[in-house]
């Protein structure tokens, strides 16, 4: 083992005698080579052994990196199992090991790793690689790369810091010092070993940034209660949250090894870590895709149609909704567990919205397709156009998740024209309203209408009507076409609120007036971009 | 009655008459389905006969209480002063020397009381029911149902008048 000197043997032999396995040794060790921890488990337990054997060699005549036949100079007596004691000479002592297994058993009955539970060791074979595969494959993702998580059971820092407490120590009597930060971290270890098998049975790369995860939780119930000496330790680090399961968590349990002292910890907990019986377990395999974001424009049709599902105790008041029409078919084709429906703006059940219609957007969450061409998308766009009369979509597009913000924006600033049908109870001839055209940036103050205000703070907001323009229609009718400042309560500006709303339609015409049809003509927003539907 | 239009068509009006025995100082309640409620004179009001004046309102019901001083913040209305049905809400003073007192009769939180009125005392009597309305009130969740139990429908209220013209003529 080329990558391991003299000033190693002494960890090498201490931690393999308390039952620490190949792989977290070189990590002790300071190994960086990503490829040598790669080597079959066998043939690095085999590796170590010769080096500990081959004291006086010097490490060129020792195994390079590649995987090769076993060293010449093979001192193995294959009946004997345990680790050999080496002193400073070099000369072999051989003690009667405490598990008295031969080579033969070797194979089959591995110890679990004092310090990794087993990670390093049985979740590193090919039998785990293809457990994660299939969990992958049989959930029909479609992806292009992968992000690795793993989740370890806190109690691993734990025995983590124990190991190295053990290193140092034996590193200070020998007048040798070992910096904590030069210890190769398990999970790292663990990434370099995994990563290529899952890249390879799955045929993508692994990237940190992807946005397809594929996730395992390990736990290991047999050393849960590990942890719980430093709750006594070190109390303030333990606070017991609400939705959490265990006070234990991962964070809390490094934040208070960071905190208790060297002596405290030795106190109460074993140095070096036990061996355990068991090995850890894998809970869940995981995967998730991080959320696309499809944008649109909507007319809605319908005066008879609310934007989000209207149910009261369990009773669905009107069928269907705006959200529900479009996001049932992008739900289905991205086949995603659930979706987020946000629109800039929006409008009463029995208001209509025409023209280019009114900005949204909506997030599929943990979609398992996520790769549409623009032809898809258009197609799906006919496909949600062609199932309802009540709503229409154009300009049907993916944005990423910046783009929403734009969205957003456009609430609270742009402009938007709406056209009223108005009802007077005194008659009106042409010439006693025309004289609303020539009104231009008129100031409203608007209290929280009464229909809103048992759930909406009470306040006045000032508001502009920017333009207005009259038809006449009859003695009691006319339609009125106004472009407002966003966030104005058109239906109030009509018929006053109860006078709530100062000036109001009623006031200037010195009428009581009503509104009997309103509409949105447009919403002043250049976003999404214009597609050539 | 006349058919409610613009702002009072999703209201339903109740009624409580003759309050605290005062013949004929009826009331009107507006409540709207979201259970906000608009406090109103009824039309048999005596300050909405012909002939009364109003010579001023007065929204300081007691020494230590001025419903104008009424200050809600939040969704909840926190602040709110808490009313129950025989609250007063102001007193009116007509030019004629009588003073009539308004109560909530509902119980709930006082939202706001009408301060255009206090500019404008003429639009209590030419719109009552709209822009003349006296204060919003918003009952409990758990009460919006019941505060209409001490009160008349329409039906019953029109039988009431019913009543009052029968027993005068």
């Amino acid at each position: 083992m080329s990558s391991l000197t003299e000033k190693d043997r002494p960890i090498v032999q201490l931690l393999l005698n308390s039952g620490t396995c190949p792989r977290c040794i070189l990590r002790f060790c300071c190994v960086g080579s990503q490829a040598l921890y790669r080597h079959p488990y066998k043939d690095l337990m085999k590796d170590l052994k010769e080096f500990l054997k081959n004291n006086q060699e010097k490490e060129d005549t020792v195994c390079s990196d590649v995987v090769d036949p076993p060293c010449k100079r093979i001192r193995l007596e294959p009946t004997e199992e345990g680790p050999d004691d080496l002193n400073h000479n070099g000369a072999l002592q051989q003690i009667p090991s405490v598990n008295d297994e031969n080579t033969a058993t070797e194979n089959s009955a591995v110890k679990v790793c004092n310090v990794c539970l087993g990670i390093l060791q049985e979740f590193c074979e090919v039998d785990f690689v293809k457990k994660v595969c299939q969990k992958v494959n049989s959930s029909d993702y479609q992806f292009t790369s992968f992000v690795f998580s793993v989740s370890l059971p806190p109690q691993l820092s734990v025995r983590e810091r124990a190991a190295w407490l053990l290193v140092k120590q034996e590193m200070g009597n020998l007048g040798l010092s070992l910096a904590k930060d030069d210890i190769v971290q398990l999970k790292e270890a663990y990434k370099w070993i995994i990563h290529p098998q899952l890249s390879e049975e799955l045929g993508v790369p692994a990237d940190g940034k992807s946005l397809f995860e594929v996730s395992v939780v390990f736990a290991h119930p047999e050393t849960d209660e590990e942890c719980h000496f430093l709750a006594t330790a070190c109390p303030d680090c333990f606070k017991p949250a609400k939705n959490k399961q265990s006070v234990f968590t991962r964070m809390a349990v490094i934040k208070a090894l960071e905190k208790i002292k060297e002596e405290d910890f030795l106190k109460h907990f074993p140095c070096p870590p036990s061996s355990p019986q068991n090995l850890c377990v894998a809970l869940e395999i995981q995967c998730n895709n991080g959320a696309v974001f499809v944008a649109g424009r909507y007319n809605k049709y319908s005066r008879n149609l609310p934007q989000t599902p209207w149910i009261i105790d369990g009773e669905r008041k009107l069928e269907s909704s705006v959200e529900e029409l479009i996001s049932e078919h992008l739900m289905a084709e991205f086949k995603a567990d659930s979706f987020n429906f946000s629109s800039s703006g929006r409008e009463d059940v029995d208001v209509r919205t025409l023209g280019n219609g009114r900005p949204f957007a909506i997030e599929l969450v943990n979609p398992r397709r996520i790769h549409f061409t623009a032809e898809e998308m258009k197609g799906l766009q006919q496909t949600i156009n062609n199932s309802s009369d009540k709503i229409q979509v154009r300009d049907l597009q993916l944005v990423t998740r910046e783009a929403i913000g734009r969205m957003k924006e456009g609430e609270e600033e742009k402009t938007k024209t709406y056209s009223a049908l108005i009802w007077t109870d005194k008659a009106i001839q042409k010439e006693d309203i025309a004289f609303l055209d020539d009104i231009k940036e008129l100031k409203l103050d608007q209290k929280t209408p009464l229909r809103v205000l048992h759930r909406r703070p009470l306040a006045v907001r000032c508001r502009i009507i920017h333009t207005m323009k009259s038809e006449y229609i009859d003695e009691h009718h006319f339609r009125l076409h106004l472009k407002t400042q966003a966030g104005t309560y058109i239906k109030e500006f009509v018929h006053g609120d109860f006078g709530r709303t100062k000036p109001n339609i009623g006031s200037l015409l010195n009428r009581t007036t009503d509104i009997l049809e309103l509409d949105v003509e447009s919403v002043d927003i250049d976003w999404p971009p214009t597609l050539d539907n | 009655m006349a058919a409610a239009g613009g702002a009072e068509r999703y209201f339903t009006r109740w009624y409580k008459p003759d309050v605290k025995g005062r013949p004929c100082e009826d009331f009107c309640v507006l409540q709207h389905s979201n259970r906000i409620c608009v406090i109103t004179l009824a039309e048999a009001h005596p300050l909405l006969q012909s002939g009364k004046t109003i010579k001023s309102i007065n929204y300081q019901i007691s020494a230590n209480c001025s419903r104008l001083q009424n200050k809600v913040s939040g969704k909840s209305k926190r602040g709110a002063q808490f009313l129950t049905e025989l609250a007063p809400l102001c007193r009116i003073s007509s030019s004629d020397g009588e003073e009539y007192t308004i109560y909530s009769c509902i119980r709930g939180r006082l939202i706001e009381v009408n301060e255009n009125i206090l500019s404008n005392p003429a639009i209590l009597q030419e719109k009552p029911s709209t822009e003349g309305y006296i204060a919003v009130v918003l009952p409990k969740f758990e009460e919006s149902k019941s505060i209409t139990q001490g009160l008349l429908t329409q039906k019953e209220y029109e039988e009431v008048l019913l009543k009052r013209l029968n027993s005068s003529s």
